[in-house]
């Protein structure tokens, strides 16, 4: 049994732009590796090392920022491949959750079966979330999967999640592999009833 | 009221409901390569799980091969560790492997079909979000994650939420010298990178029924790319033919069985769908993109977007991003602009018929003095045949470097990769900042041929007037 997923308090770091695809989340040239220790130091590489190497001034960067739990971003984050390195590395990196305008599908099912729960918010609300994090990175923000609700400061508003994903996540049922084994006799009837020729 | 192909297999291939609601979904075809699966197989030992169908799991290494210098071991250390690897797990596993000596290796995406993997009426999972080309034969195919790797390894299923679908007519006539990518390239840039999240595409209309296999697998490729995770189009005589007589495709009289099977699954003709989305063909040109998102494409004989005439705030920004990041002057035509290197090869357009087609046209030709151009075969199937017909040579004598199959340029994880803020006219799917190896190189997305004509020509150009449609 994994540990239910009900509330992540923590500070957050907002991520600036729309489209965040899993290329920038992890470039591909990190994915060389056969297993995902070690991914962390990569997420976001190229935009937090210029060409050269040297340290950008982007705001993951930022030492206010080092320790943020909770990534916030903009529309469609995580379009792209369906490398589970992407949310591996953003887990590795030390986010427990993301707060966006919207998600893409794979990355957010790839992100629920590792227990990173993503929300998705308005987007007043997430600029507003965003805006008040550029201003002061001590702010405690929290989400409640529960509730479905994201507060900080004297904020709070309402985000949405299916609920599918709410009743893994707070059930500690979001790793499905033992409710898949057990169902070991409907899974061979069914394929037996596809009569597979090849 | 009738079922739509998606209904079809889903209902067929649902196991049960599970306890957060979603459905446990039967995959009737696992194919798993070298990025995706290692991690996978970990998780299997660490759970002491075996692999329950190991028959119905293929593998091959794509992404990670050399198209050059193939000798063993890899030069690069970290690529050559993961090709033991799956080799190792393959063995352990009892996995079927097209590895590099097989004569079958291969992009995975251009490996299925050929060999009569894919088939229709299934599901096709892969840890690869290209997984949607097979849905070109009539299977729901889409891309897992790694964990989901396991999941399908160890029960063949995984947890799913349903998808609505969404049926994109394209009827009418394209125009000489128009191309399914043009196709695939404007139906992304009419729904946008997002407007397929949620949804199924059902491509349907004259067009598709006239598409050949390999063209529909074009289309199908990068349905990814407009959002949606998986794109089909419905099984028909052409897709039976193609699979006649493929390695893995029913023989004898289990192909007649088979057949009437694959047939059952097709849309009903009074399918309701959940949206329906019309494009006249006539309103297709040959397209290039012009940013950093598959959705940014425009004629080309358009001009580059000018962030000033943007209708919303956001489209003014992200104008703005991808024109920084790719160099480009807004306002300008985007013929013309200098290219680097040409790229023809990937799982949307390295088939056999996307050599055969642009061979037609280079012959004679030769690429520009600044422009390093590659052809690279989707698999050695086609490499095979390609030379068998000469192709080889007539990209060699027009200055493309001819080489072996793999993923090569389309993404940087083999040693084909662009330098600084090189330029790539390339016939791949992806044109996100980095994509093709360097973190500040730039990609423009076009079709095979328009791929050739940029190369000869030394820039984008119109493929049209470079080669007299
Ligand atoms: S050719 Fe490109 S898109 Fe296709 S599987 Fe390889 S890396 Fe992915």
């Amino acid at each position: 049994m994994i540990e239910p997923i009900k509330q992540i308090v923590g500070t957050g770091v907002p991520i600036p732009g729309a489209d965040i695809d899993t290329d920038r989340i992890i470039p591909a040239r990190f994915m060389k590796c056969v297993t995902f220790d070690g991914l962390g130091e990569y997420a976001f590489y190229d935009v937090r090392y210029d060409n050269d190497g040297n340290i950008t001034k982007h705001i993951l960067n930022d030492a206010a920022y080092a320790n943020a739990d909770i990534l916030v971003a903009g529309i469609n984050f995580g379009c792209g491949s369906s490398r589970e390195h992407a949310p591996q590395a953003l887990v590795k990196y030390g986010f427990k959750a993301i707060i966006a305008e919207s998600f893409a599908e794979i990355f957010f099912g790839n992100s629920t079966t590792l227990g990173l729960p993503c929300v998705i918010g308005t987007k007043d609300d997430v600029d507003a979330l965003k805006a008040a994090l550029q201003a002061d990175a001590t702010i405690e923000v929290k989400i409640d999967i529960e509730t479905l609700t994201v507060s900080y400061a004297d904020v709070s508003f309402a985000v949405t999640m299916p609920a599918s994903a709410v009743e893994a996540l707070t059930s500690g049922n979001y790793d499905p592999i033992n409710e898949l084994l057990a169902a070991e006799q409907e899974v061979a009837a069914t394929l037996k009833a596809q009569a597979y020729l090849a | 009221m009738g079922k739509s192909l998606y209904q079809k297999v889903w209902e067929a291939h649902s196991v049960k409901t599970l306890s957060d609601g979603r459905t446990q979904l039967l995959i009737g075809t696992h194919l798993i390569h070298e990025v995706t699966s290692p991690q996978a197989f970990g998780m299997m030992r660490e759970l002491n799980l075996k692999v329950r169908f190991p028959e119905r799991t293929f593998a091959t290494v794509d992404h990670i091969v050399p198209t050059e210098n193939q000798q063993q071991p890899l030069a690069d250390p970290l690529a050559d560790q993961m090709l033991n690897e799956l080799r190792k797990n393959a063995d352990e596993f009892g996995i079927t492997y097209f590895d590099l000596a097989s004569g079958k290796q291969g992009v995975v995406h251009v490996v299925g079909p050929e060999q009569g993997i894919t088939q229709p009426g299934t599901t096709i999972a892969c840890g690869d979000s290209h997984t949607a080309t097979h849905g070109a034969f009539g299977a729901i195919a889409f891309g897992i994650g790694t964990t989901q790797v396991r999941d399908v390894l160890a029960t063949q299923t995984i947890a799913m939420g349903g998808l609505k679908v969404r049926r994109i007519n394209v009827t009418g006539k394209l125009s000489p010298g128009v191309y399914s990518k043009d196709v695939a390239l404007h139906i992304v840039k009419v729904l946008g990178a997002k407007g397929g999240i949620g949804f199924a595409y059902e491509y349907g209309g004259n067009i598709f029924d006239e598409f050949t296999m390999e063209e529909r697998m074009t289309v199908c490729n990068m349905s990814i790319e407009g959002g949606a995770r998986c794109g089909y189009v419905n099984p028909d005589q052409k897709t039976f033919d193609y699979l006649k007589g493929r390695n893995y495709s029913p023989k004898g009289a289990d192909w007649d069985v088979a057949l009437e099977r694959w047939k059952s699954f097709a849309s009903d003709a009074d399918t309701v769908y959940d949206d329906v989305v019309n494009i006249d063909a006539a309103d297709i040109e040959p397209t290039v993109t012009w940013g950093i998102s598959p959705d940014q494409g425009i004629a080309v004989s358009d001009s580059i977007p000018d962030p000033e005439q943007a209708s919303n705030p956001e489209d003014k920004a992200s104008i703005i991003e991808a024109l920084e990041y790719m160099k480009l002057p807004a306002g300008q035509p985007i013929k013309g602009t200098k290219i680097d290197v040409a790229f023809i090869g990937s799982c949307t357009n390295g088939r056999i018929s996307d050599f055969r087609e642009v061979a037609k046209y280079i012959q004679g030709k030769k690429v520009a003095a600044n422009v390093k151009a590659i052809a690279v075969p989707g698999s050695q199937v086609v490499d095979i045949m390609a030379k068998q017909e000469g192709l080889d040579k007539i990209f060699t004598e027009a200055g493309f470097e001819w080489r072996a199959a793999g993923c090569s340029m389309c993404l940087a994880m083999n040693p084909d990769k662009l330098v600084g803020d090189q330029i790539c006219a390339s016939s791949s799917n992806r044109n996100f900042k980095g994509r093709q190896g360097s973190p500040i190189g730039r990609t423009v997305l076009m079709s095979p041929v328009m791929v050739a004509a940029a190369a000869i020509e030394g820039g984008i150009a119109d493929a049209r007037e470079t080669f007299n449609f």
